[in-house]
């Protein structure tokens, strides 16, 4: 089967389409741009109810068409619905490859359509190259972590189309943008073929545990080292006005929640300052906040990993020096308010 | 109510190093455990055991050292443990281990199939939905509550990342849970000890209607192509520093990032 054109899928809940997908999108123009022997466009596929409005935004962020499914059962994410679509879309038009944003969303979504229509998804990825052994491949090389992130491996899937593939949200740069790009809009005609046995019933808004780490600027983070002493780690945050975060072993200990994990099981921050306290650095941490802008690292093993990526490293017992710390900061901005 | 659950014995990635010198990752040593996600999952389907009698049969795919794991969760409470094992299976990918799964989840009764969401091993999140699917069962994953049981209504809340949403779904029906959402019961010494007089199934191919090339690494649509580990770069390290000194050192780089 001839089959051609990477297919994007544009996650938008509550008619905001998410940052991964506009991630997404800048990663298939580097992907189509990057296969010279046939032509390839970018194709966004847009699931919703009243979403015509976005399909703008995709055009300028990357996609050279979108298929628009707009209806009003689709006003709700439905795992059943949107498989429904996006099959029959990829069993018609035979695209060579669909992208699909590593959310919550994303890993329900991939799965289902990809044992719908008999190919193999890449769960997770984190860096997607066209192979680079030849000349005339649309092959694309799926780089993810496995083992808690502590190995890497390359995936490919020869011989099914779509090559599937989710991809954590962050990991790749939303750079294009052209507000004066136009594409072709196309129509997907939704009519619900049979019942969604998943009803929604009501949104809980969590309680707030304090600042989104994935949003946050400053991060004040632990691991076992410092299990015993979050209060340390929040009192450094706050005269920061930063927020606290935890590796994998604080939140399987529930000793810190969930929603303030970082790393590959948790969520991936991006925060101009990460101070990393206690913490040893296994990858399946560090994939998760190894683009922070600038680490600082404090462990009592010198052979932590963390060292590897910190841009300052100290080895010392971060529960001994965090109280030193409070009392510099405090003095530090004493000194900015006098001056 | 009949309710099956799907387990994977893992190995504990908390444990694993890598090897400094070779930069491979060194798997000796590290022991299996359950999958996380999954033992949350076990203690859900006891607990609907406990307020609606349900039934409970436990399935693995997996080497047969997997037994051990069986034997823990029927001292546990579960009711039937299957192993799935079989030299033909190795190597499958997602899409070949739902195959495996569903062709011999169809030979049994059930209301509510439970995965864990995903293993630590792997960290795919797709069987669960590759199984309901290839049942054609309704899903939801990342379910962080089941809230009620009025058959075949099932109510559940699931995690999304800020905030939850509360989810009816009919069964038949699958859901992968979180390992947040509970702390698994423990064991009493007398399940312990009854545990290993119960039998355990084991399934191979020959039990399964599949055709050789659906299965294990021929059933599988993606392959590895290569793995690696990150080789990490010393940085200059700040050592022998007391514990003030080493916190203002820190302040130093912070004054920076104060408003």
């Amino acid at each position: 089967m001839n089959t051609k054109d990477i297919y994007v899928f544009i996650e938008q809940r509550d008619g905001v389409i998410q940052d991964v997908s506009y991630e997404l999108l800048s990663e298939a123009r580097k992907l189509v741009t990057a296969i010279k022997h046939v032509h390839f466009d970018v194709v966004g596929i847009l699931i919703g109810n009243e979403i015509k409005d976005l399909v703008q935004s995709v055009i300028h962020h990357g996609a050279d068409k979108v298929i628009v499914a707009d209806h009003g059962s689709l006003a709700h994410y439905s795992t059943h619905y949107t498989t429904d679509i996006i099959s029959d879309i990829i069993k018609t038009n035979a695209p060579d490859a669909l992208l699909i944003g590593a959310s919550v969303i994303g890993r329900d979504l991939a799965p289902r359509i990809a044992a719908r229509v008999d190919t193999g998804l890449t769960a997770d990825a984190t860096k997607i190259e066209i192979n680079p052994n030849e000349s005339d491949s649309t092959e694309l090389w799926i780089t993810r972590p496995a083992f808690g992130g502590n190995l890497f491996g390359t995936i490919v899937c020869p011989n099914h189309r779509p090559q599937m593939a989710t991809i954590r949200p962050k990991v790749l740069d939303a750079d294009f943008f052209d507000g004066t790009r136009n594409g072709e809009i196309i129509e997907y005609k939704f009519t619900p073929r049979s019942i969604d046995k998943v009803v929604f019933k009501q949104r809980i808004l969590k309680e707030t545990h304090g600042i989104d780490i994935a949003k946050a600027k400053i991060i004040v983070s632990g691991g076992r080292g410092v299990i015993d002493h979050f209060d340390l780690l929040q009192e450094v945050a706050t005269l920061l006005g930063g927020t606290v975060a935890a590796s994998r072993g604080v939140v399987d200990r529930q000793r810190a929640p969930k929603e303030i994990q970082v790393g590959q099981t948790g969520k991936t921050v991006r925060p101009t300052l990460y101070l990393a306290c206690g913490i040893s650095g296994a990858v399946q941490h560090t994939a998760g906040m190894d683009k922070s802008e600038f680490i600082i690292a404090i462990n009592l093993d010198a052979s932590a990993p963390i060292f590897g990526i910190a841009n300052v490293g100290i080895i010392g017992d971060a529960v001994k020096i965090l109280p030193y710390l409070v009392e510099e900061i405090k003095l530090l901005k004493e000194h900015h308010i006098a001056s | 109510m009949n309710i099956l659950c799907l387990v994977k014995q893992v190995p504990d990635t908390t444990e694993m190093k890598i090897d400094k010198v070779t930069g491979t990752l060194i798997r000796t040593g590290v022991p299996s455990i359950p999958n996380p996600d999954d033992m949350a999952g076990i203690e859900e389907a006891l607990k609907l055991k406990d307020k609606y009698q349900a039934h409970l049969t436990a399935i693995t795919m997996g080497p047969p050292q997997a037994e051990d794991m069986l034997r823990e969760l029927l001292a546990r409470g579960v009711d039937e443990v299957v192993l799935l094992s079989d030299m033909k299976f190795a190597g499958s990918d997602t899409w070949a281990t739902s195959t495996t799964l569903a062709a011999f989840l169809k030979t049994l009764p059930y209301d509510l199939i439970i995965a864990g969401r995903q293993a630590i091993d792997g960290d795919t999140a797709q069987v669960g939905p590759q199984v309901a699917e290839k049942l054609g069962i309704p899903q939801v994953t990342y379910v962080e509550e089941i809230m009620d049981y009025t058959a075949p209504v099932l109510t559940v809340k699931k995690a999304y990342e800020d905030y939850s949403e509360i989810l009816e779904v009919t069964c038949p029906a699958l859901i992968s849970t979180l390992n947040t959402m509970n702390t698994p019961r423990s064991m009493n010494v007398t399940d312990v000890w009854n545990a290993f007089e119960k039998p355990i199934r084991l399934v191979t191919f020959a039990d399964l209607k599949l055709s050789e090339k659906d299965v294990g690494l021929k059933g599988s649509p993606t392959q590895v192509k290569k793995t690696f580990t990150r080789t990490l770069q010393a940085n200059a390290l700040k050592t022998n520093l007391s514990a003030q000194e080493a916190a203002k050192l820190v302040a130093s780089y912070l004054s920076a990032y104060m408003e």
